[in-house]
């Protein structure tokens, strides 16, 4: 059958089993949006700004495991979108970006609406394609597929010039693609796995260290089968929260720079330390120079690159969390050995003596609102099963201490890049992919301005998104850095001028509500999430000198907690030098 | 630790701007690369000459494996393997110096390819440190122009890099 390259687009999306596409159209995408016009398969979701169709097919990706879709024009389109396309590279999630370019003969002539494309993204995507022939589009559209969403996942862009998408050919749709440089292995070596088997059961203080890799893999219900065999402690990453439930009686928490206590601590004494899907980000590490000293680590990722990156490791394993964490299971079971029982009694009530610490616990007022207490009642109203998509800064450091995610997927925030103006796009992605499920955007009044023109998307698709504003009218962590770091001089942290958000969501057509009293947060969370066809907006006017405990300095090692403001005394804490 | 990574890459466009961007945004060091067409029309094979720490060189080998372009790589300086560097050398040759110059390239085993009244342009091949030397014996006031052509490498025996 000969197609025009426009109609290949829509027809390879199709048979690739895309059920959803954010977009926004413009001159070199035209013929394609034609192509959209006439068909129903692929759903074209419109935003308001190219960047929030990135967040938007980003939270579609984080909640469904399914690639998420961008269709943008050439030249602005795609610069809009690298904020995006950065934010699902650092945190490794599989999304395809379809862009318009300029026709073939006008490429490198400045033309109207033109930018080199693959040069601007090559940095931030996993990879990147120009289409020069449209022979090759449907074929170069799989390719970005399969490897979008396979190994180490990650975005692709294919840039597809406006003649490419006029001229016709054959189309045929490949079914399976293989690329001689580019082959992800998903088994671990068996001789490692056996390694980490032995190194494990001889543990004395082990330690059991998790992210991204066990949500992106849904490995979940592995690890939590290991830990339960075990009875080893584990902490999660901000990207790991819900791989292993919060309620689970050997979760300790999240670990890093605002990790718990006892997370950290054990992190800090460990003899023995499983880490997978994790990379030892700077914010979870501290010092290296102070990190787990006597640890012997076994790392499991399925990027090489990863492993022995920032700290050396013992036993190194590439593979997919999935498949790995079986071989260990089972390399365990079959080992006729068991953990050192006294140890690892002596080990768990060292770790309650760190738990004694309380380091979450924070004082309650009757007179303000505090974030942390927003944060667990919205846990209580939504009985833990919400979706939570957030922006950056201290409520996002709240939303992870304060919610208790149960299962994976349903925490959505960029960890990696740490995107102000992530939550509300991505919540949209998350509604559109789960309809029927509760999806709470945790924001701040400063993030929540730098994609708010979303609110209109969110009328026009009717997603009953409820945003939870934790308005303290500062850049929170901007704030409270200058406090520590600064001597308090509050540069240019203050929001100025800030709309009155009830009337803001009400002029896009949303319900507005805000609360100013305690006592009334849990019945406007009521109120909002009853609201089962309703975009609310709950501006909460919180506490304003209120930080985000407990904290390890940049530059400071794990055993060097500041858990509250009397901690810090009046003398400020090291200079953020990192 | 000086490393020579040898890179069989697809000859696309834009291949050796994901090697070079690499480099450049992890801060790797590269002392020299050089890109050229192989007996396979769908390949081009790089040598990059690097320098850094066991641990570095183990990243920057990981780090371009990742790359999708990358098909294959070797890291000759692991093995035994020759070594050699183009020098096109463009020198001022007048008065007693003509006569040394000659001699030098002689003795070096270079050879003189071009000569008019006031200049000697040569030739040598050989391991960067061959040519360095040879340089090392040339006044610098002598010096016109230096044209280096950045290393290629090729393994000992058996050991080779293909696919």
């Amino acid at each position: 059958m000969e197609l025009t390259g426009a109609e290949i687009v829509v027809r390879s999306l199709k048979d690739e089993g895309v059920d959803l596409v954010f977009g926004y159209p413009g001159g070199a995408a035209l013929h394609i949006y034609d192509a959209f016009y006439s068909q129903e398969d692929v759903r074209h979701i419109l935003v308001r700004h190219e960047q929030a169709a990135t967040h938007a097919a980003d939270g579609y990706a984080r909640a469904t495991g399914k690639p998420g879709v961008v269709l943008v024009t050439s030249g602005p389109g795609v610069t809009n979108t690298i904020t995006g396309i950065a934010t699902a590279y650092m945190d490794s999630i599989p999304m395809v970006v379809l862009a318009g370019q300029v026709p073939t003969h006008l490429i490198g002539d400045d033309a109207f609406q033109e930018v080199d494309t693959v040069g601007i993204t090559r940095p931030c995507v996993k990879h990147n394609f120009l289409v020069r022939d449209v022979k090759d589009l449907a074929t170069t559209i799989k390719k970005a597929f399969y490897i979008a969403n396979t190994g180490r996942p990650g975005p692709v862009v294919v840039d597809i010039p406006k003649d490419v998408t006029a001229l016709r050919t054959e189309y045929s749709y490949p079914k399976e693609i293989r690329m001689r440089s580019y082959a992800p292995v998903s088994r671990g070596h068996s001789k490692q796995i056996n390694r980490a088997a032995h190194l494990l059961l001889a543990a004395k203080r082990p330690i059991i260290y998790t992210g991204g890799g066990i949500v992106l893999s849904d490995a979940a219900r592995q690890l939590t089968a290991l830990v339960d065999k075990l009875d080893y402690p584990c902490t999660n990453t901000l990207m790991g929260l819900g791989g292993l439930p919060s309620d689970h009686p050997r979760f300790l928490g999240m670990l890093g720079m605002h990790g718990t206590y006892e997370a950290n601590m054990a992190m800090y004494e460990s003899d023995v330390m499983l880490a997978v899907g994790v990379r030892f980000d700077d914010r979870v590490t501290g010092d290296l120079a102070k990190f787990s000293p006597n640890a012997k680590i076994i790392h499991i990722d399925i990027d090489p690159a990863s492993i022995g990156k920032n700290v050396r490791v013992e036993v190194p394993i590439v593979g997919d969390a999935t498949t790995v964490l079986d071989q260990l299971l089972e390399a365990i079971g079959s080992s006729g050995t068991s953990p050192n029982g006294d140890a690892l009694a002596a080990w768990w009530s060292q770790i309650e003596e760190w738990k004694g610490k309380e380091s979450l616990r924070y004082d309650s007022s009757d007179e303000l609102i505090k974030p942390q207490f927003v944060v667990q009642k919205l846990h209580e109203v939504t009985l833990g099963d919400a979706y939570v998509t957030s922006d950056v800064g201290q409520h996002q450091m709240w939303a992870a201490q304060y919610y208790g995610f149960n299962k994976p997927r349903r925490w959505i925030n960029s960890g990696g890049l740490g995107t102000m103006g992530f939550g509300l796009p991505s919540a949209m992605g998350v509604q559109l992919a789960h309809p029927e499920s509760s999806v709470a955007c945790v924001t701040g009044e400063a993030s929540i301005m730098m994609c708010i023109q979303e609110l209109s998307t969110c009328k026009q698709y009717g997603l009953p998104i409820k945003v939870v504003n934790l308005n303290n009218r500062y850049m929170g962590m901007v704030r409270q850095w200058q406090e520590f770091f600064y001597d308090s001089r509050y540069s240019h942290s203050y929001m100025d001028s800030l709309p009155d958000f009830v009337e803001l969501a009400s002029s896009f057509g949303h319900t507005g509500i805000q609360i100013d009293k305690p006592g009334d947060v849990e019945g406007a969370l009521r109120d909002a999430f009853a609201r089962k066809d309703q975009l609310v907006f709950l501006d909460f006017i919180t506490d304003q000198s209120e930080n985000v405990y407990p904290m390890i300095s940049a530059g400071a090692g794990h055993n060097e907690m500041v858990l509250k403001p009397s901690d810090s005394g009046t003398k400020p804490l090291e200079r953020e030098l990192a | 630790m000086r490393r020579i990574i040898s890179i069989l890459v697809e000859n696309e466009p834009g291949a050796l701007s994901r090697i070079a961007g690499l480099f450049s945004a992890r801060g790797y060091n590269i002392e020299s690369l050089t890109v050229a067409p192989t007996e396979d029309d769908s390949l081009s094979r790089m040598t990059i000459v690097t320098h850094g720490s066991e641990q570095i060189i183990e990243q920057i080998t990981k780090q371009l494996n990742k790359l999708i372009d990358v098909v294959r790589l070797l890291d000759l300086t692991e093995g035994r393997h020759i070594e050699r560097e183009l020098l096109l050398l463009k020198v001022i040759a007048t008065g007693p110096d003509r006569e040394e110059i000659k001699r030098l390239v002689d003795i070096f085993r270079g050879r003189i390819i071009d000569v008019d009244g006031e200049t000697y342009t040569i030739e040598l091949t050989g391991p960067g440190d061959k040519l360095n030397a040879f340089l090392d014996t040339i006044p610098s006031s002598g010096i016109v122009e230096v044209v280096r052509s950045g290393v290629s490498g090729i393994a000992r025996g058996e050991r080779a890099l293909k696919i």
